[in-house]
Protein backbone atom coordinates (compact mmCIF):
# COMPACT_ATOMS: atom_id res chain seq x y z
CA UNK A 1 0.00 0.00 0.00
CA UNK A 2 2.90 2.14 1.04
CA UNK A 3 4.78 2.45 -2.16
CA UNK A 4 1.49 2.65 -4.27
CA UNK A 5 0.25 5.85 -2.49
CA UNK A 6 3.69 7.52 -3.16
CA UNK A 7 4.46 10.84 -5.32
CA UNK A 8 4.16 10.65 -8.59
CA UNK A 9 8.02 8.82 -9.15
CA UNK A 10 10.27 10.83 -10.79
CA UNK A 11 11.38 9.10 -14.12
CA UNK A 12 14.23 10.63 -15.64
CA UNK A 13 17.03 10.66 -12.64
CA UNK A 14 16.81 7.03 -11.49
CA UNK A 15 18.95 7.37 -8.38
CA UNK A 16 17.08 10.43 -7.11
CA UNK A 17 13.55 8.05 -7.09
CA UNK A 18 15.72 5.38 -4.96
CA UNK A 19 16.68 7.45 -2.41
CA UNK A 20 13.63 9.01 -1.70
CA UNK A 21 11.65 5.74 -1.31
CA UNK A 22 13.86 5.17 1.21
CA UNK A 23 13.70 8.13 3.52
CA UNK A 24 9.65 8.00 2.33
CA UNK A 25 8.73 4.57 3.81
CA UNK A 26 9.03 5.51 7.74
CA UNK A 27 6.79 8.12 7.09
CA UNK A 28 4.74 6.53 5.13
CA UNK A 29 4.18 3.91 7.88
CA UNK A 30 4.07 6.65 10.98
CA UNK A 31 1.36 8.47 8.47
CA UNK A 32 -0.75 5.05 7.86
CA UNK A 33 -0.86 4.56 11.64
CA UNK A 34 -1.87 7.25 13.08
CA UNK A 35 -5.17 6.85 10.41
CA UNK A 36 -5.45 3.84 11.37
CA UNK A 37 -5.19 4.62 14.98
CA UNK A 38 -8.16 7.35 14.61
CA UNK A 39 -10.39 4.95 12.87
CA UNK A 40 -10.29 2.43 15.66
CA UNK A 41 -11.01 4.73 17.82
CA UNK A 42 -13.41 6.46 15.61
CA UNK A 43 -15.09 2.83 14.89
CA UNK A 44 -14.82 1.98 18.58
CA UNK A 45 -17.06 5.08 18.96
CA UNK A 46 -19.56 4.47 16.67
CA UNK A 47 -19.86 0.60 17.90
CA UNK A 48 -19.79 1.42 21.70
CA UNK A 49 -22.97 3.25 20.96
CA UNK A 50 -24.43 0.61 18.82
CA UNK A 51 -23.78 -2.36 21.12
CA UNK A 52 -25.02 -0.46 23.83
CA UNK A 53 -28.71 0.13 22.27
CA UNK A 54 -28.59 -3.18 21.46
CA UNK A 55 -27.51 -4.61 25.00
CA UNK A 56 -29.42 -6.11 28.08
CA UNK A 57 -27.30 -4.70 31.30
CA UNK A 58 -24.33 -3.60 30.55
CA UNK A 59 -21.85 -2.58 33.12
CA UNK A 60 -18.33 -3.46 33.65
CA UNK A 61 -17.93 -6.20 31.44
CA UNK A 62 -16.56 -5.88 27.51
CA UNK A 63 -19.87 -6.84 26.44
CA UNK A 64 -23.37 -6.73 27.09
CA UNK A 65 -24.64 -9.83 29.46
CA UNK A 66 -27.35 -9.88 26.71
CA UNK A 67 -29.04 -8.73 23.89
CA UNK A 68 -32.46 -7.16 22.83
CA UNK A 69 -33.63 -5.37 20.64
CA UNK A 70 -36.52 -3.63 22.96
CA UNK A 71 -35.03 -0.50 23.69
CA UNK A 72 -35.68 0.73 20.09
CA UNK A 73 -39.15 0.37 21.03
CA UNK A 74 -38.89 1.95 24.01
CA UNK A 75 -37.26 4.85 22.68
CA UNK A 76 -39.69 5.38 19.97
CA UNK A 77 -42.31 5.74 22.20
CA UNK A 78 -40.99 7.61 25.17
CA UNK A 79 -39.21 10.27 22.83
CA UNK A 80 -41.96 10.54 20.15
CA UNK A 81 -39.77 9.56 17.54
CA UNK A 82 -41.97 9.58 14.99
CA UNK A 83 -43.14 13.17 15.54
CA UNK A 84 -39.50 14.17 16.12
CA UNK A 85 -38.69 12.80 12.76
CA UNK A 86 -41.29 14.43 10.42
CA UNK A 87 -40.53 17.64 11.85
CA UNK A 88 -36.84 16.93 11.01
CA UNK A 89 -37.80 15.92 7.53
CA UNK A 90 -40.45 19.24 7.68
CA UNK A 91 -37.49 21.28 8.65
CA UNK A 92 -34.77 20.17 6.08
CA UNK A 93 -37.33 20.00 3.48
CA UNK A 94 -37.88 23.31 3.43
CA UNK A 95 -34.75 24.85 4.11
CA UNK A 96 -32.52 22.81 0.86
CA UNK A 97 -35.72 24.24 -0.99
CA UNK A 98 -35.53 28.06 0.09
CA UNK A 99 -31.83 28.15 0.01
CA UNK A 100 -31.68 26.91 -3.52
CA UNK A 101 -34.30 29.51 -4.75
CA UNK A 102 -32.77 32.88 -2.72
CA UNK A 103 -28.90 31.39 -3.19
CA UNK A 104 -28.71 30.05 -7.06
CA UNK A 105 -29.61 33.15 -8.27
CA UNK A 106 -27.34 35.28 -6.32
CA UNK A 107 -24.21 32.87 -6.75
CA UNK A 108 -24.93 33.91 -10.76
CA UNK A 109 -24.68 37.47 -10.55
CA UNK A 110 -21.52 36.41 -8.38
CA UNK A 111 -20.41 34.45 -10.47
CA UNK A 112 -20.93 36.18 -13.86
CA UNK A 113 -20.78 39.83 -12.95
CA UNK A 114 -18.89 42.46 -11.65
CA UNK A 115 -19.70 45.55 -10.53
CA UNK A 116 -19.27 48.04 -7.46
CA UNK A 117 -19.54 46.59 -4.11
CA UNK A 118 -19.13 42.69 -5.46
CA UNK A 119 -16.52 42.52 -2.80
CA UNK A 120 -18.24 43.90 -0.20
CA UNK A 121 -21.82 42.00 -0.98
CA UNK A 122 -19.48 38.65 -1.10
CA UNK A 123 -18.08 39.47 2.08
CA UNK A 124 -21.65 40.20 3.86
CA UNK A 125 -22.61 36.49 2.28
CA UNK A 126 -19.57 34.70 3.73
CA UNK A 127 -19.69 36.42 7.66
CA UNK A 128 -22.60 33.47 8.70
CA UNK A 129 -20.28 30.83 7.74
CA UNK A 130 -17.06 32.16 9.55
CA UNK A 131 -19.14 33.28 12.78
CA UNK A 132 -19.78 30.32 15.05
CA UNK A 133 -24.16 29.70 15.08
CA UNK A 134 -23.83 30.65 19.09
CA UNK A 135 -23.10 34.49 18.25
CA UNK A 136 -25.04 35.39 15.88
CA UNK A 137 -27.99 32.59 17.22
CA UNK A 138 -28.68 34.09 20.50
CA UNK A 139 -29.47 37.69 19.11
CA UNK A 140 -31.24 35.92 15.94
CA UNK A 141 -33.43 34.07 18.67
CA UNK A 142 -34.00 37.28 20.16
CA UNK A 143 -35.06 39.09 17.30
CA UNK A 144 -37.54 35.86 16.34
CA UNK A 145 -38.93 35.47 19.61
CA UNK A 146 -39.94 39.24 19.44
CA UNK A 147 -41.91 39.25 16.35
CA UNK A 148 -43.53 35.39 17.57
CA UNK A 149 -41.60 33.71 15.24
CA UNK A 150 -39.84 31.30 17.55
CA UNK A 151 -40.79 28.52 19.09
CA UNK A 152 -42.06 27.20 16.35
CA UNK A 153 -41.48 25.57 12.51
CA UNK A 154 -40.76 28.87 10.82
CA UNK A 155 -38.18 30.02 13.73
CA UNK A 156 -36.14 26.82 13.46
CA UNK A 157 -36.57 27.34 9.48
CA UNK A 158 -35.49 30.70 9.44
CA UNK A 159 -32.57 30.26 11.46
CA UNK A 160 -31.42 27.09 9.75
CA UNK A 161 -31.54 29.32 6.62
CA UNK A 162 -29.03 32.23 8.17
CA UNK A 163 -25.77 29.61 7.27
CA UNK A 164 -27.45 27.63 4.17
CA UNK A 165 -27.84 30.47 2.14
CA UNK A 166 -24.40 31.55 2.07
CA UNK A 167 -23.31 27.89 1.60
CA UNK A 168 -25.20 27.35 -1.14
CA UNK A 169 -23.65 30.84 -2.85
CA UNK A 170 -20.27 29.16 -1.58
CA UNK A 171 -20.55 26.17 -3.53
CA UNK A 172 -23.01 26.92 -6.40
CA UNK A 173 -20.83 29.91 -7.66
CA UNK A 174 -17.54 27.18 -8.93
CA UNK A 175 -20.62 25.20 -10.97
CA UNK A 176 -21.71 28.57 -12.43
CA UNK A 177 -18.41 29.77 -13.25
CA UNK A 178 -17.76 26.16 -15.04
CA UNK A 179 -20.08 26.92 -17.94
CA UNK A 180 -19.31 28.68 -20.77
CA UNK A 181 -20.67 32.19 -21.15
CA UNK A 182 -21.11 31.92 -24.63
CA UNK A 183 -24.16 29.17 -24.19
CA UNK A 184 -26.07 32.25 -22.46
CA UNK A 185 -25.16 34.81 -25.18
CA UNK A 186 -26.14 32.35 -27.53
CA UNK A 187 -29.86 31.90 -26.22
CA UNK A 188 -29.40 35.76 -25.71
CA UNK A 189 -28.96 35.94 -29.18
CA UNK A 190 -31.72 34.07 -30.27
CA UNK A 191 -34.23 36.16 -28.30
CA UNK A 192 -34.53 33.89 -25.01
CA UNK A 193 -35.02 36.17 -22.06
CA UNK A 194 -33.29 36.14 -18.89
CA UNK A 195 -35.76 33.85 -16.71
CA UNK A 196 -36.01 31.38 -20.43
CA UNK A 197 -32.17 31.57 -20.46
CA UNK A 198 -32.31 30.64 -16.51
CA UNK A 199 -35.14 27.81 -16.82
CA UNK A 200 -34.26 26.24 -20.13
CA UNK A 201 -30.59 26.71 -20.64
CA UNK A 202 -28.66 27.43 -17.18
CA UNK A 203 -30.89 25.44 -14.93
CA UNK A 204 -30.47 21.91 -17.10
CA UNK A 205 -26.51 22.79 -16.86
CA UNK A 206 -26.73 22.87 -13.01
CA UNK A 207 -28.33 20.45 -12.11
CA UNK A 208 -25.66 18.25 -10.63
CA UNK A 209 -24.30 21.51 -9.00
CA UNK A 210 -27.94 21.80 -7.27
CA UNK A 211 -27.87 18.25 -6.62
CA UNK A 212 -24.74 19.01 -5.02
CA UNK A 213 -25.51 21.86 -2.64
CA UNK A 214 -28.81 20.53 -1.90
CA UNK A 215 -27.63 17.47 -0.45
CA UNK A 216 -24.79 19.29 1.34
CA UNK A 217 -26.76 21.80 2.71
CA UNK A 218 -29.28 19.12 3.49
CA UNK A 219 -26.99 16.98 5.58
CA UNK A 220 -25.98 20.21 7.38
CA UNK A 221 -29.25 21.14 8.47
CA UNK A 222 -30.24 17.57 10.14
CA UNK A 223 -26.98 18.07 11.66
CA UNK A 224 -27.57 21.50 12.72
CA UNK A 225 -27.64 21.67 16.51
CA UNK A 226 -26.90 25.21 17.57
CA UNK A 227 -29.54 27.36 15.88
CA UNK A 228 -32.36 24.50 16.06
CA UNK A 229 -31.53 24.18 19.96
CA UNK A 230 -31.89 27.96 19.92
CA UNK A 231 -35.15 28.71 18.12
CA UNK A 232 -36.60 25.04 18.51
CA UNK A 233 -40.30 25.00 21.08
CA UNK A 234 -41.46 21.38 22.27
CA UNK A 235 -43.40 20.52 19.14
CA UNK A 236 -40.73 21.83 16.29
CA UNK A 237 -37.04 19.96 17.73
CA UNK A 238 -35.12 18.11 15.53
CA UNK A 239 -34.03 14.99 15.85
CA UNK A 240 -30.24 16.03 17.45
CA UNK A 241 -31.52 18.66 19.67
CA UNK A 242 -34.22 15.74 21.06
CA UNK A 243 -31.20 13.93 21.19
CA UNK A 244 -29.40 16.08 23.16
CA UNK A 245 -32.04 17.18 26.05
CA UNK A 246 -32.50 13.20 26.31
CA UNK A 247 -28.49 12.93 27.02
CA UNK A 248 -28.64 15.94 29.64
CA UNK A 249 -31.49 14.41 31.24
CA UNK A 250 -29.96 11.22 31.46
CA UNK A 251 -30.32 9.39 34.62
CA UNK A 252 -34.23 9.34 34.76
CA UNK A 253 -34.29 7.14 31.10
CA UNK A 254 -32.08 4.21 30.92
CA UNK A 255 -28.99 4.68 28.71
CA UNK A 256 -29.75 2.14 26.26
CA UNK A 257 -32.84 3.85 25.28
CA UNK A 258 -30.60 7.20 24.68
CA UNK A 259 -28.16 4.89 22.89
CA UNK A 260 -30.86 3.38 20.39
CA UNK A 261 -31.53 6.73 19.59
CA UNK A 262 -28.29 7.81 18.65
CA UNK A 263 -27.91 4.83 16.37
CA UNK A 264 -31.62 5.69 14.50
CA UNK A 265 -29.97 9.06 13.94
CA UNK A 266 -26.88 7.73 12.98
CA UNK A 267 -28.92 5.67 10.43
CA UNK A 268 -30.71 8.74 9.14
CA UNK A 269 -27.14 10.86 8.57
CA UNK A 270 -25.42 8.01 6.95
CA UNK A 271 -28.29 7.12 4.89
CA UNK A 272 -28.32 10.84 3.73
CA UNK A 273 -24.75 10.41 3.44
CA UNK A 274 -24.91 7.23 1.28
CA UNK A 275 -26.79 9.57 -1.04
CA UNK A 276 -24.69 12.24 -0.77
CA UNK A 277 -21.54 10.49 -1.88
CA UNK A 278 -23.09 9.21 -5.28
CA UNK A 279 -23.71 13.33 -6.42
CA UNK A 280 -20.20 14.61 -4.63
CA UNK A 281 -16.58 13.96 -4.12
CA UNK A 282 -15.86 14.79 -0.53
CA UNK A 283 -13.13 16.34 -1.97
CA UNK A 284 -15.08 18.86 -4.23
CA UNK A 285 -16.54 20.45 -1.56
CA UNK A 286 -14.09 23.28 -1.92
CA UNK A 287 -12.43 23.22 -5.10
CA UNK A 288 -12.33 21.37 -8.16
CA UNK A 289 -9.69 18.39 -8.51
CA UNK A 290 -7.15 18.49 -10.87
CA UNK A 291 -6.41 14.98 -11.61
CA UNK A 292 -2.85 13.59 -12.34
CA UNK A 293 -3.02 14.22 -16.13
CA UNK A 294 -0.88 10.76 -16.30
CA UNK A 295 -3.56 8.31 -15.19
CA UNK B 1 -26.95 45.28 -23.11
CA UNK B 2 -30.63 45.75 -23.94
CA UNK B 3 -32.10 47.02 -27.44
CA UNK B 4 -34.59 49.17 -25.48
CA UNK B 5 -34.09 52.60 -24.83
CA UNK B 6 -32.27 53.97 -21.75
CA UNK B 7 -32.02 56.46 -19.60
CA UNK B 8 -28.86 58.71 -19.41
CA UNK B 9 -28.40 57.68 -16.00
CA UNK B 10 -29.10 54.18 -16.67
CA UNK B 11 -26.86 53.35 -19.20
CA UNK B 12 -23.81 54.86 -17.28
CA UNK B 13 -24.53 52.87 -14.67
CA UNK B 14 -24.50 49.77 -16.99
CA UNK B 15 -21.37 51.06 -17.79
CA UNK B 16 -19.92 50.33 -14.69
CA UNK B 17 -21.88 46.91 -14.36
CA UNK B 18 -25.01 48.34 -12.80
CA UNK B 19 -28.26 47.38 -14.45
CA UNK B 20 -31.52 44.80 -13.96
CA UNK B 21 -29.86 41.65 -13.66
CA UNK B 22 -28.57 42.79 -10.00
CA UNK B 23 -31.88 42.38 -9.23
CA UNK B 24 -31.06 37.98 -9.30
CA UNK B 25 -29.40 39.29 -5.90
CA UNK B 26 -32.31 40.70 -4.23
CA UNK B 27 -34.03 38.06 -2.64
CA UNK B 28 -30.27 36.98 -1.19
CA UNK B 29 -29.53 40.49 -0.16
CA UNK B 30 -32.89 41.21 2.09
CA UNK B 31 -32.56 37.48 3.67
CA UNK B 32 -28.73 38.08 4.80
CA UNK B 33 -29.98 41.85 6.09
CA UNK B 34 -33.22 40.42 7.61
CA UNK B 35 -31.57 37.30 9.34
CA UNK B 36 -28.54 38.12 10.23
CA UNK B 37 -27.47 42.08 9.27
CA UNK B 38 -30.34 43.14 11.92
CA UNK B 39 -30.51 40.58 14.13
CA UNK B 40 -26.62 41.21 14.61
CA UNK B 41 -27.16 44.96 15.36
CA UNK B 42 -30.28 44.38 17.39
CA UNK B 43 -28.16 42.09 19.34
CA UNK B 44 -25.38 44.87 19.37
CA UNK B 45 -28.05 47.47 20.77
CA UNK B 46 -29.39 45.55 22.96
CA UNK B 47 -25.77 44.46 24.42
CA UNK B 48 -25.85 48.14 25.12
CA UNK B 49 -28.99 48.84 27.53
CA UNK B 50 -28.52 46.37 30.08
CA UNK B 51 -31.63 46.28 32.27
CA UNK B 52 -29.56 47.87 34.85
CA UNK B 53 -26.52 50.51 34.74
CA UNK B 54 -24.98 52.28 32.17
CA UNK B 55 -24.60 51.38 28.48
CA UNK B 56 -21.48 49.67 29.12
CA UNK B 57 -22.43 47.98 32.59
CA UNK B 58 -22.78 44.58 31.06
CA UNK B 59 -19.30 44.65 29.49
CA UNK B 60 -17.67 45.45 32.32
CA UNK B 61 -20.07 42.50 34.20
CA UNK B 62 -18.68 40.22 32.05
CA UNK B 63 -14.97 41.12 32.48
CA UNK B 64 -15.15 41.75 36.12
CA UNK B 65 -16.15 38.71 37.18
CA UNK B 66 -13.18 36.37 37.02
CA UNK B 67 -15.57 32.97 36.20
CA UNK B 68 -17.17 34.70 33.55
CA UNK B 69 -14.09 36.15 32.10
CA UNK B 70 -11.97 33.18 32.22
CA UNK B 71 -14.45 31.56 30.00
CA UNK B 72 -12.14 33.62 27.13
CA UNK B 73 -9.45 31.42 27.86
CA UNK B 74 -11.23 28.72 28.58
CA UNK B 75 -12.65 28.48 25.03
CA UNK B 76 -9.19 29.35 23.57
CA UNK B 77 -7.37 27.08 25.51
CA UNK B 78 -9.60 24.26 24.11
CA UNK B 79 -10.02 25.60 20.67
CA UNK B 80 -6.64 26.93 19.30
CA UNK B 81 -4.68 23.28 20.13
CA UNK B 82 -7.69 21.28 18.63
CA UNK B 83 -7.65 23.92 15.77
CA UNK B 84 -3.80 23.38 15.36
CA UNK B 85 -3.78 19.91 15.89
CA UNK B 86 -6.71 18.93 13.14
CA UNK B 87 -4.74 20.92 10.71
CA UNK B 88 -1.15 19.95 11.32
CA UNK B 89 -1.88 16.39 11.23
CA UNK B 90 -4.11 16.89 8.38
CA UNK B 91 -1.20 17.86 5.66
CA UNK B 92 1.45 14.72 6.35
CA UNK B 93 -1.89 12.85 5.72
CA UNK B 94 -3.17 14.75 2.68
CA UNK B 95 0.38 14.78 0.86
CA UNK B 96 0.44 10.83 1.31
CA UNK B 97 -3.23 10.54 -0.01
CA UNK B 98 -3.67 12.94 -3.22
CA UNK B 99 -3.14 11.53 -6.32
CA UNK B 100 -4.59 8.04 -7.77
CA UNK B 101 -4.55 4.99 -5.30
CA UNK B 102 -6.95 2.02 -4.23
CA UNK B 103 -9.07 2.69 -1.94
CA UNK B 104 -9.32 6.47 -1.78
CA UNK B 105 -12.73 6.70 -2.33
CA UNK B 106 -12.99 4.64 0.78
CA UNK B 107 -10.95 6.18 2.83
CA UNK B 108 -12.76 9.88 1.80
CA UNK B 109 -15.67 8.14 2.31
CA UNK B 110 -15.00 7.16 5.98
CA UNK B 111 -13.55 10.16 6.89
CA UNK B 112 -17.02 11.84 5.85
CA UNK B 113 -18.58 9.96 8.62
CA UNK B 114 -17.79 11.56 11.40
CA UNK B 115 -19.09 14.98 10.43
CA UNK B 116 -22.11 13.50 9.71
CA UNK B 117 -22.07 11.99 13.13
CA UNK B 118 -22.46 15.64 15.07
CA UNK B 119 -21.13 16.41 17.86
CA UNK B 120 -24.39 15.30 19.87
CA UNK B 121 -23.70 11.97 18.92
CA UNK B 122 -19.84 12.12 19.27
CA UNK B 123 -20.69 13.29 22.86
CA UNK B 124 -22.34 9.89 23.89
CA UNK B 125 -20.10 7.46 21.83
CA UNK B 126 -17.15 8.81 23.58
CA UNK B 127 -18.66 8.78 27.30
CA UNK B 128 -18.88 4.99 26.40
CA UNK B 129 -15.87 4.52 24.85
CA UNK B 130 -13.87 6.98 26.94
CA UNK B 131 -15.27 6.10 30.09
CA UNK B 132 -14.14 4.68 33.42
CA UNK B 133 -15.58 1.31 32.25
CA UNK B 134 -15.36 1.60 28.41
CA UNK B 135 -13.23 -0.15 25.81
CA UNK B 136 -10.56 2.55 26.11
CA UNK B 137 -9.69 2.02 29.53
CA UNK B 138 -10.77 -1.50 29.16
CA UNK B 139 -7.66 -2.20 26.73
CA UNK B 140 -5.42 -0.05 28.75
CA UNK B 141 -6.10 -2.34 31.58
CA UNK B 142 -5.76 -5.11 30.11
CA UNK B 143 -2.36 -4.52 28.29
CA UNK B 144 -0.74 -3.56 31.92
CA UNK B 145 -0.52 0.04 30.47
CA UNK B 146 -2.01 1.82 33.17
CA UNK B 147 -3.08 0.57 36.40
CA UNK B 148 -6.47 2.11 37.40
CA UNK B 149 -8.85 4.56 34.16
CA UNK B 150 -7.34 7.10 33.09
CA UNK B 151 -9.99 10.07 33.67
CA UNK B 152 -10.84 11.04 29.72
CA UNK B 153 -14.65 12.39 29.50
CA UNK B 154 -16.34 14.97 31.76
CA UNK B 155 -13.15 16.92 31.26
CA UNK B 156 -11.11 19.09 29.16
CA UNK B 157 -9.82 15.68 27.12
CA UNK B 158 -13.34 14.59 26.70
CA UNK B 159 -13.77 17.96 25.19
CA UNK B 160 -10.72 18.01 22.84
CA UNK B 161 -11.34 14.59 21.50
CA UNK B 162 -15.06 15.65 20.46
CA UNK B 163 -13.43 18.34 18.55
CA UNK B 164 -10.71 16.26 17.17
CA UNK B 165 -13.22 13.36 15.68
CA UNK B 166 -15.40 15.53 14.12
CA UNK B 167 -12.74 18.59 13.35
CA UNK B 168 -9.83 16.27 11.76
CA UNK B 169 -12.17 15.20 9.00
CA UNK B 170 -12.99 18.24 7.84
CA UNK B 171 -9.73 19.76 8.19
CA UNK B 172 -8.28 16.63 5.89
CA UNK B 173 -10.97 17.17 3.22
CA UNK B 174 -10.31 20.66 3.10
CA UNK B 175 -6.56 20.10 2.79
CA UNK B 176 -6.78 17.28 0.74
CA UNK B 177 -8.80 19.41 -1.80
CA UNK B 178 -6.36 22.47 -1.71
CA UNK B 179 -3.51 20.09 -2.50
CA UNK B 180 -5.42 18.20 -5.36
CA UNK B 181 -5.50 21.64 -7.01
CA UNK B 182 -1.83 22.25 -6.86
CA UNK B 183 -0.60 21.10 -10.00
CA UNK B 184 1.39 18.21 -10.21
CA UNK B 185 3.67 19.19 -13.11
CA UNK B 186 5.55 21.58 -11.13
CA UNK B 187 6.49 19.31 -8.69
CA UNK B 188 7.53 17.07 -11.46
CA UNK B 189 9.68 19.85 -13.16
CA UNK B 190 10.81 20.57 -9.78
CA UNK B 191 11.93 16.40 -9.70
CA UNK B 192 13.61 16.93 -13.30
CA UNK B 193 15.71 19.69 -11.78
CA UNK B 194 17.29 17.34 -9.11
CA UNK B 195 15.00 18.48 -5.73
CA UNK B 196 14.15 15.52 -3.43
CA UNK B 197 10.91 14.91 -2.12
CA UNK B 198 11.91 17.08 1.36
CA UNK B 199 13.21 20.19 -1.38
CA UNK B 200 9.87 19.90 -3.09
CA UNK B 201 7.57 20.12 -0.19
CA UNK B 202 9.22 23.01 1.80
CA UNK B 203 9.83 25.04 -1.51
CA UNK B 204 6.69 24.51 -3.67
CA UNK B 205 4.17 22.12 -2.33
CA UNK B 206 3.93 24.34 1.34
CA UNK B 207 4.35 27.88 -0.04
CA UNK B 208 1.43 27.23 -2.37
CA UNK B 209 -0.27 25.09 0.07
CA UNK B 210 -0.31 28.21 3.15
CA UNK B 211 -3.02 30.39 1.82
CA UNK B 212 -5.65 26.88 2.20
CA UNK B 213 -4.18 25.49 5.20
CA UNK B 214 -4.61 29.36 6.41
CA UNK B 215 -8.43 29.40 5.29
CA UNK B 216 -8.58 25.39 6.53
CA UNK B 217 -7.46 26.57 9.92
CA UNK B 218 -10.31 29.18 9.98
CA UNK B 219 -12.69 27.20 9.38
CA UNK B 220 -11.63 24.69 12.07
CA UNK B 221 -11.04 27.05 14.41
CA UNK B 222 -14.77 28.38 13.86
CA UNK B 223 -16.68 24.80 14.50
CA UNK B 224 -14.04 24.44 17.89
CA UNK B 225 -14.88 27.94 18.88
CA UNK B 226 -18.10 27.38 19.16
CA UNK B 227 -18.06 24.12 20.73
CA UNK B 228 -21.13 23.51 23.05
CA UNK B 229 -22.73 20.52 23.15
CA UNK B 230 -19.95 18.52 23.59
CA UNK B 231 -18.73 20.80 26.23
CA UNK B 232 -21.96 20.07 28.34
CA UNK B 233 -22.20 16.15 27.43
CA UNK B 234 -18.57 15.21 27.42
CA UNK B 235 -17.02 18.37 29.67
CA UNK B 236 -17.50 19.61 33.15
CA UNK B 237 -19.65 22.21 32.17
CA UNK B 238 -19.15 23.96 35.47
CA UNK B 239 -15.40 24.24 35.58
CA UNK B 240 -13.04 23.37 33.39
CA UNK B 241 -15.08 23.19 30.48
CA UNK B 242 -17.73 26.27 31.15
CA UNK B 243 -16.84 27.71 27.52
CA UNK B 244 -18.14 31.15 26.32
CA UNK B 245 -20.91 29.39 23.99
CA UNK B 246 -22.24 28.19 27.31
CA UNK B 247 -21.98 31.37 29.70
CA UNK B 248 -24.13 33.49 26.76
CA UNK B 249 -26.23 30.41 26.41
CA UNK B 250 -26.91 30.24 30.29
CA UNK B 251 -27.49 34.23 30.59
CA UNK B 252 -30.11 33.90 27.66
CA UNK B 253 -32.01 30.88 28.51
CA UNK B 254 -31.12 30.27 32.40
CA UNK B 255 -31.41 33.61 33.73
CA UNK B 256 -33.69 35.33 30.69
CA UNK B 257 -31.35 38.42 30.37
CA UNK B 258 -30.66 39.17 27.08
CA UNK B 259 -28.93 42.37 27.13
CA UNK B 260 -26.57 40.37 28.96
CA UNK B 261 -26.54 37.12 26.44
CA UNK B 262 -26.22 40.03 23.55
CA UNK B 263 -23.08 41.38 25.22
CA UNK B 264 -21.64 38.04 25.69
CA UNK B 265 -22.13 36.69 22.46
CA UNK B 266 -20.34 40.10 20.96
CA UNK B 267 -17.62 39.06 22.86
CA UNK B 268 -17.68 36.04 21.69
CA UNK B 269 -17.74 36.82 17.96
CA UNK B 270 -15.33 39.61 18.49
CA UNK B 271 -12.50 37.47 20.19
CA UNK B 272 -13.21 35.09 17.23
CA UNK B 273 -12.58 37.84 14.11
CA UNK B 274 -9.88 39.14 16.13
CA UNK B 275 -8.35 35.30 15.82
CA UNK B 276 -9.77 35.14 12.05
CA UNK B 277 -8.39 38.43 11.24
CA UNK B 278 -4.90 37.50 12.42
CA UNK B 279 -5.05 34.43 10.38
CA UNK B 280 -5.97 36.17 7.12
CA UNK B 281 -3.92 38.52 7.66
CA UNK B 282 -0.72 36.37 7.88
CA UNK B 283 -2.42 34.93 5.00
CA UNK B 284 -1.98 37.71 3.14
CA UNK B 285 1.96 37.57 3.16
CA UNK B 286 1.57 34.43 1.37
CA UNK B 287 1.57 33.97 -2.26
CA UNK B 288 -1.64 33.75 -3.58
CA UNK B 289 -2.45 33.30 -7.21
CA UNK B 290 -3.21 30.49 -9.85
CA UNK B 291 -2.12 27.17 -8.40
CA UNK B 292 -2.09 26.01 -11.88
CA UNK B 293 -4.99 23.82 -10.74
CA UNK B 294 -7.71 25.53 -8.48
CA UNK B 295 -7.23 26.66 -5.19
Amino acid sequence: MATITQAPPARPPVPTDRRRRVVARPAAWIVWGVVIFFFLNLLGVVASVLVSSFGRRWFDTWLPDGYTTSWYGRAWEEFALLQVIVVTLEVSVLVVGLSLLIGVPAAYVLARRSFPGKRLIFLVFLLPILMPPITYGIPLATVLYKFGLAGNMSGVVLANLVPSVPFVILTMTPFIEQIDPRIESAARMCGAGLRTVFLRVLTPLLVPGILASAILVLVRTVGMFELTFLTAGPDSQTLVVALYYSMSASGIRAQQSVDAMAVIYTSMMLVLLVVALRYVNPTQLVAQVKEDPEH
Amino acid sequence: MSGRPLTHWRHRLAERGVDRQLWLLAPALIFVVALFLYPFFYGLTLSFQPTDGGPFSDYARFFSDAYERDTIWITLRIALPAALLNVLAAVPIAYRMRGRFRGKRLVTTLLVVPITLGTVLTAQGLLNFLGPTGWFNRILLSTNLVDEPVRLTHNYWGVFFSLVITGFPFAFLLVLSYLSGIDPTLERAAATLGADWRRRFTRITLPLLMPGLATTFCLTFVLAFSVFPSAVLVGNPAGETRVISLAAYQAAYEQYDYPYASAIAMIMGFVELVIIALVLGARSRFYTGSTGGKG
